[in-house]
């Protein structure tokens, strides 16, 4: 018990002082800076990973919310549009879109005229590169809601072409255009020059947040207004279905089921749906809600019941944690007083773990929203969704598609132009997301009670 | 009569069946419901369950297998020669539905007389005529069989729809007089009650089993369909991977092995950008972050979690992609052809799972008991000493899961793969070039317009099972791992 008193061994290193740090206390604290700065780097990392994220998503995509317009006065010219002359509107109706690509194109022509525009392009056919296919579509559909319109001379806001809106947008450049067969450079010179005169203008795009998908060849009109509704469609079906199985899964689960084998059985099944890669969701969709109950392919209705699947466990897994926080205490008072087990648990223990229950069936619908690869399957995309669904049962049944695999399809097509709409889209579904997260911190935030 | 209606008589049939069964328990006490064993409402909902749940049940039931049952019966009606042609039994009952459903709306419509619809004389030619005029999308002219099967057909599923309605009515109306007629004092109508609400929450809670079972079976099924018309040995040993487009197999090779690579080679990138990134973060955060930063950090890096794949899917497309075929493109060091290849989809799968390996492995480090640490300190040990050698072994088992889940996630992942990673397999080791991984061509083999009966089309369910039976087993071990080297501290 006196080591203290032996003699220092000889080999042990002399110390001038305790205010110096030797050579390896100097290398372990190098070695403690170093590991800090290894955690540091990959939080770093990983915002960083974050914030290129966002700013691409934000640069690449605002510009889907612009839109080139052309403001021109169209004169809608009684001898091509109405023969007959008399109004009649079933005679109206049977020119098409190509008797106003005409009268559209000459009034482009006038306009460049009026400005006194030095351009080789002198022709009514050269004009179309600066107008939208669907242009004169909005034209023919005003001149029907309105025959009296036929012979005067109307202001229309018409879309103006992908390219054209690419230019001003940067997206096309002068020397791309060269090899380009449906622009030329004197087409961009003629832009330059109505622009300043506000007959070409850059303004805020509602069609594309209300609009529906248009066909390969006019991105300038697609929209995801359409299959924001079919979004909305399948996330009513996932909340009328998947939020009382859930609650009623867990109530069985957390409140009632026995030890048993089947309940055992529930639980690491539960477990396992939940790591299911949603692929496989979609297969099962394709197999029996397509394949065998014959249920129509592209309907938001199938999509919904896939996606319920889907979100179940995550709601199941909240449900029953916020059911748990509930203290026995709770459940022994109301025993006490004579209440069944049941008239317990549905009188008592639910109502206070409702808000837990809330929050979490919004955050299982935020994932449900954002899901893509099984409605891929059930053939929510490959076609253009152009029709709002006028009603509850048509928006559950016809054929629509959703928010994510719009922005799919847009992804998948060849225009570059597309791409700047994909971005949009994605802008706007996380908005969606951001706003439902948002809401479900709020909730948890405003009615959290700790016991 | 449709089903909506239906519904709604039936719940409406209930209300009633609600009012008279609580109304008769009352009158039974005489207006004094202490008399009675339960609350008056008891009463009410006994009567009104016994209305509504036999009555949907057997609707539902109905409803599903009325198509089967229809099916087997009319499909006797077609003739044997019509299924040589290069056809099947699927597609030519596919036909007969679409004609029968076209008929339907027609004569919805007013295009056609009922009488025409059904009358047996019809002339194919005629009916498909007058089809197209109203609109109703037909393939080809309709033949006699199929014409008349679809008849058959039509005739079937109306009578059956029909005795549907008298059957489900009825059941109701008996139900809840039964319901109605067992009100009385003696009777223990909250237990009843209770009972029944506890069935319910059982059958909700079977939904988990329900959902896995028709996710086996659904794959089981096509698998075996597929196996038949495609040898399984191939399947599993070939190491090419270019399905025709004929639809007709034959010329086919639908190898796993390539696929199978690309996937795990993907993953294996995902995994060199996740884990490193994630695993310092959840040490810094859960060992060295004060509770600011960790309260700004972690709910940070979350944010990647939440973000829907077809983002990382465009992102890869869209950003990383070009980025990478700037540097190692033809301008560069030439490594790469374009710009969808493993790298691209690697990195952006490998950003999606970084916050999966951060708070998986935060919560295991957190879990790792202070005294081990406090114990290391006062021995002498520095803090990144004690983590390296104490927190980090004692957590190992738990990060060691962590990371196989997150493999399992990366495996599963279909979006990001479809966009970034390319569509032609390949069995190679530059990680610039353009694989593709089974969840990618279970979506184009599945998302074209070939036929479900084709092996082109089936070999996605034989892709899905291989990738269940994987990710699965990836988790089971990943649970294993965690409970059998766990430590257990008090």
């Amino acid at each position: 018990m006196t080591d203290a008193s032996l003699p220092a061994s000889s080999d042990a290193p002399h110390r001038a002082s305790l205010m110096q740090a030797d050579a390896r206390t100097q290398k372990r604290k190098a070695a403690e800076k170093r590991f800090r700065m290894y955690g540091i780097a990959g939080i770093a990392t990983g915002i960083f990973f974050l914030i290129v994220l966002l700013v691409s998503i934000v640069s690449s995509g605002m510009g889907a919310f612009q839109q080139t317009f052309i403001n021109v006065p169209v004169f809608l010219d009684p001898a091509k549009l109405d023969k007959n002359g008399n109004r009649d509107i079933e005679d109206i109706k049977k020119v098409s879109t190509f008797g106003y690509n005409p009268l559209i194109q000459d009034a482009v022509l006038q306009q460049i005229e009026q400005a006194d525009i030095d351009t080789p392009l002198t022709k009514r056919k050269d004009m179309k590169a600066l107008i939208s296919a669907s242009a004169a579509a909005q034209v023919r559909d005003t001149v029907i809601a309105n025959p009296d319109l036929i012979g005067e001379t109307v202001t229309f806001r018409i879309l103006a072409a992908s390219r054209v809106d690419g230019y001003l947008k940067d997206r096309v450049k002068r020397e791309d255009v060269e090899r380009d067969k449906n622009i030329d450079a004197a087409h961009l010179d003629i832009v330059d020059a109505l622009v300043p005169l506000g007959v070409i203008q850059k303004t805020f795009n509602l069609a594309f947040i209300t609009g529906a998908d248009a066909s390969e060849s006019r991105a300038e009109s697609a929209g995801i207004g359409v299959a924001m509704i079919g979004s909305l469609f399948m996330m009513l079906v996932v909340l009328v279905l998947a939020l009382p199985i859930g609650v009623a899964a867990s109530i069985y689960l957390e409140e009632f089921a026995p030890k048993n084998r089947w309940t055992d059985l529930i639980e690491v099944n539960i477990a396992n749906l939940a790591a299911v890669p949603s692929i496989v969701f979609g297969i099962l969709g394709l197999a029996v809600f397509i394949q065998f109950m014959h249920l129509p392919q592209s309907a938001p209705l199938v999509g919904g019941l896939v996606l319920t699947l889907m979100t179940l466990p995550t709601i199941i897994i909240s449900t029953r944690a916020s059911l748990k926080a509930v203290p026995p205490s709770i459940r022994d008072a109301a025993l006490g007083v004579g209440a069944s087990k049941m008239q317990s648990v549905f009188h008592h223990v639910l109502p206070l773990a409702a808000p837990g229950i809330l929050t979490g069936t919004i955050i299982g619908l935020a994932q449900a929203l954002g899901e893509t690869a099984p409605l891929l399957l059930i053939g929510m995309v490959g076609f253009i969704a152009s029709n709002a669904p006028d009603g509850i049962a048509s928006g559950l049944l016809d054929p629509n598609s959703a928010m994510p695999a719009q922005i799919y399809e847009w992804a998948k097509r060849a225009d570059p132009a597309y791409y700047e709409r994909a971005w949009g889209g994605i802008i706007i579904l996380l908005g969606f997301l951001i706003s439902m997260n948002t809401l479900a911190v709020i909730l948890r935030r405003r009615f959290e009670r700790r016991w | 009569m449709p089903v909506l209606w239906l519904s709604l008589i039936v719940v409406a049939i209930s209300i009633v069946m609600f009012v008279s069964g609580r109304q008769r328990a009352l009158r039974a006490s005489g207006g004094d419901s202490r008399a009675l064993h339960s609350l008056p409402n008891y009463y009410g909902t006994n009567a009104l369950m016994k209305a509504i749940v036999p009555a949907f049940g057997v609707m539902i039931l109905w409803l599903l297998a009325q198509p089967l049952i229809l099916q087997n019966s009319v499909s006797g009606m077609i003739p044997d020669s019509m299924l040589t042609e290069g056809s099947t039994m699927g597609l030519v009952m596919s036909e007969v539905r679409r004609t029968a459903d076209g008929l339907d709306n027609a004569v919805a419509a007013g295009f056609i007389s009922a009488g025409d619809a059904a009358s047996a004389g019809a002339d194919p030619t005629t009916i498909s005529n007058m089809l197209r005029d109203a609109g109703q999308v037909v393939t080809s002219d309709i033949s006699q069989p199929i014409l008349n099967a679809a008849q058959a057909y039509r005739e079937m599923s109306a009578t059956s729809s029909s005795l549907m309605t008298i059957v489900v009515l009825l059941l109701a109306l008996a139900g809840g007089a039964w319901g109605t007629m067992q009100s009385g004092t003696e009777f223990r109508a909250r237990n009843v009650v209770e009972r029944g609400v506890l069935t319910i929450l059982i059958a909700a809670a079977s939904v988990a089993i329900l959902t896995t079972i028709g996710i086996i079976l659904s794959l089981i099924f096509n698998t075996v369909e597929f196996f038949r018309l495609y040898p399984a040995i191939d399947f599993f040993t070939l190491l090419e991977w270019s399905p025709s487009f004929s639809g007709r197999g034959g010329t086919s090779s639908l190898g796993i092995l390539p696929l199978l690579w690309g996937t795990i080679y993907i993953s294996i990138v995902a995994l060199f950008v996740a884990v490193p990134v994630g695993l310092f973060s959840a040490i810094y955060l859960s060992e060295y972050a004060t509770p600011r930063v960790r309260g700004i950090a972690k709910p940070l890096l979350e944010i990647l979690a939440g973000i829907p794949t077809i983002v990382y899917g465009l992102f890869a497309l869209l950003t990383i992609g070009p980025l990478l075929v700037s540097v190692f493109g033809e301008d560069g060091t030439g490594w790469m052809g374009g710009g969808r290849s493993v790298m691209t989809a690697g990195i952006a799968m490998g950003i999606m799972l970084i916050p999966f390996v951060s708070s998986l492995s935060d919560d295991i480090i957190n879990a790792v008991p202070q005294s081990l640490r406090d114990g290391s300190y006062a021995i002498g040990a520095t803090r990144s000493e004690t983590i390296k050698q104490v927190v980090l072994p004692a957590a190992l088992p738990g990060i060691v899961g962590a990371v196989l889940l997150a493999a399992s996630r990366a495996i599963g992942e279909t979006m990001i793969v479809v966009l970034g990673a390319g569509a032609a397999a390949r069995l190679s080791l530059n990680p610039f070039e353009a694989m593709t991984t089974v969840t990618a061509k279970i979506v184009s083999q599945l998302t074209g317009d070939s036929d479900f009966a084709s092996p082109e089309a089936l070999v996605a369910f034989a892709l899905g099972i291989s990738l269940f039976v994987l990710t699965l087993g990836l988790n089971v071990f990943a649970l294993y791992i965690v409970r059998k080297y766990r430590e257990q501290y008090e």
